[in-house]
């Protein structure tokens, strides 16, 4: 496989840009600012931090697999019989991400965001493998998943599914926190700059756990390898995410 | 709701879906006032669903479902985080998921209105989520509004000036905005409502029925603002006086 070294895909699906509603969600920030544990510049860069080494180091190792999955089902004709039955895997590592998002109101924000992130990708990257995804999980994948196979079909690595997935794991709660508390733009940029090295390491640890049916050699399974996929957990962000769902007054889904 | 609304439009969509109307303007200005309005006036001849986009709440959404103006399914309730005119812009997607989402549930349907949140001046609806659109203003603004133009003003298919009542009340003169209002919509039509003295809105749901008989005849594909369905009443053809075909009791 001749990956290029550089990927302008990558670019296009980390965009904040990328219509895929993205927008209406804060990765936790509302609920954090709400409950007073996000008030300024500090206080912000430690909940980024926090987010990026549990959820977010989740969320890339869950897209680099996908990522790999969607490769090897283009590759191997494995997409899936387009009127019949789902292709093998995608259900399989939708449950790991599933189980992985301990909070319900998580869930249900994961699920939205990937299938509103899956039907802007079919029609830009068109694929019968994002069509096999989107059979294989009808109630819409989770969003390190739908992000993953994404970028699996736009022609990226695993390590740059993974890349794409941790970088939203911090801008987008970077972005709610300028909006919600004026914070200086700048100053969250420069936050979000010192952050580099850790989602490079995020991103090099997701596509070091990339599995695929074609990169696992028997006995062992994907679903075996998917199955010891980090599986850090923020009790503190599931529960301002239940809490949030229940707030009266909210800009934000989640 | 069902049996209400099966005594038309049996023929299949020529494109396949209802008409999505996009009703925007700045905040307060009547967006839900009218939305119920076309609700009460089309919601026994038209199959009907309405999504509202919140800022904060799903204020607009139950104020709809509470007013008793439509089956309550048929309301969905989007949330646009800080930026209201993104997500029926810049970022359709929760929108369209949406809409697709009462489709399938209710379908086939002749109307979906969708709500935007309270925003600004030049806040229109993308034509890839809303295939007409109303732009809602009120006099309380003042009567400057209509000059000062904006993308809203300027190029939604109808022009809605809501609040007539008020006009005294804060010294509008509607003369001005009616004369300014046409100066810079090239023939788009405008029509004054007051949605408090008359709740049905007639005049608007007139236009309404005949952008979308326009659709339902494959009529009216082409962009906005140009021919018959940009203009008053369609081939349907029936401005008359308001209110002529409409007597139902509010629901
Ligand atoms: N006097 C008067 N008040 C009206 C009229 N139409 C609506 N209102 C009132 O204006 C207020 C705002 O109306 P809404 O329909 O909620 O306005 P909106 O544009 O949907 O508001 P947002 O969605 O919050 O931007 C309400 O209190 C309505 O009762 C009218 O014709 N005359
Ligand atoms: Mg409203």
């Amino acid at each position: 496989m001749s990956a290029p070294s550089l990927n302008a895909a990558l670019l296009l699906l980390a965009d904040s840009r990328l219509p895929a509603g993205g927008h209406g969600h804060s990765g936790g920030a509302e609920a954090a600012i709400a409950a007073g544990a996000v008030r300024d510049l500090p206080t912000l860069a430690a909940f980024l931090r926090g987010r990026l080494a549990t959820s977010g180091l989740v969320a890339a190792c869950l897209a680099a697999s996908a990522c790999a999955l969607a490769a090897s089902s283009a590759g191997s004709g494995t997409a899936g019989d387009p009127a019949g039955a789902p292709p093998g895997g995608w259900a399989e590592l939708d449950a790991e991400a599933g189980a992985r998002t301990a909070s319900p109101a998580q869930r249900e924000a994961s699920r939205v965001q990937g299938r509103l992130l899956l039907r802007t990708a079919r029609r830009i990257w068109p694929s019968p493998v994002l069509d096999g995804l989107a059979r294989a999980v009808p109630e819409g994948a989770h969003h390190p998943v739908a992000l993953g196979a994404a970028a699996g079909v736009a022609g990226c690595a695993p390590g740059e599914a993974a890349l794409a997935a941790a970088y939203a794991a911090v801008t987008g709660p970077a972005t709610a926190a300028v909006r919600l508390l004026g914070l200086d733009p700048v100053a969250v940029h420069r936050l979000l700059a010192d952050l580099a090295p850790d989602l490079e390491r995020a991103a090099s640890t997701g596509s070091g756990a990339a599995a695929s049916p074609a990169s696992v050699p028997p006995p062992r399974t994907a679903a075996s390898v998917w199955a010891e996929l980090p599986a850090h957990s923020a009790p503190a962000l599931d529960l301002l995410a239940e809490r949030h769902l229940r707030a009266g007054l909210r800009l934000f889904v989640s | 709701m069902g049996a209400d609304h099966d005594d038309r439009h049996h023929a299949p969509h020529p494109h396949g879906r209802a008409l999505r109307l996009g009703v925007g303007g700045p905040v307060g200005s009547g967006k839900t006032a009218l939305t119920a309005a076309l609700c009460r006036a089309l919601g026994r001849t038209l199959r009907l669903a309405v999504v509202t986009n919140d800022i904060y709440t799903t204020e607009d959404a139950d104020f709809l479902r509470r007013a008793g103006v439509l089956d309550p399914g048929r309301i969905a309730a989007v949330q646009t985080g800080c930026c209201p005119h993104t997500a029926i812009r810049d970022d359709i997607a929760a929108n369209l998921d949406a809409v697709e989402t009462l489709e399938e549930r209710f379908g086939p349907l002749d109307l979906v209105i969708v709500e935007s949140g309270g925003d600004n001046l030049t806040a229109t609806f993308s034509r890839g989520l809303a295939d007409r659109q109303i732009f809602v203003l009120d006099v309380s603004g003042g009567d400057k509004v209509p000059r000062k133009g904006g993308p809203g003003v300027t190029t939604a298919d109808l022009l809605v000036i809501n609040k007539t009542d008020l006009a005294p009340m804060v010294g509008a003169d509607l003369t001005v905005m009616s004369r300014d209002a046409a100066a810079v919509r090239e023939g788009r039509p405008v029509l004054f409502t007051s949605i408090r003295q008359e709740p049905e809105a007639h005049a608007v749901a007139e236009w309404v029925i005949g952008v979308v008989e326009a659709w339902a005849h494959g009529h009216g594909t082409g962009p906005r603002g140009h021919g018959h369905d940009s203009g008053s009443p369609g081939p349907g053809h029936r401005a008359g006086s308001p209110g002529h075909s409409h007597d139902h009791t509010p629901v």
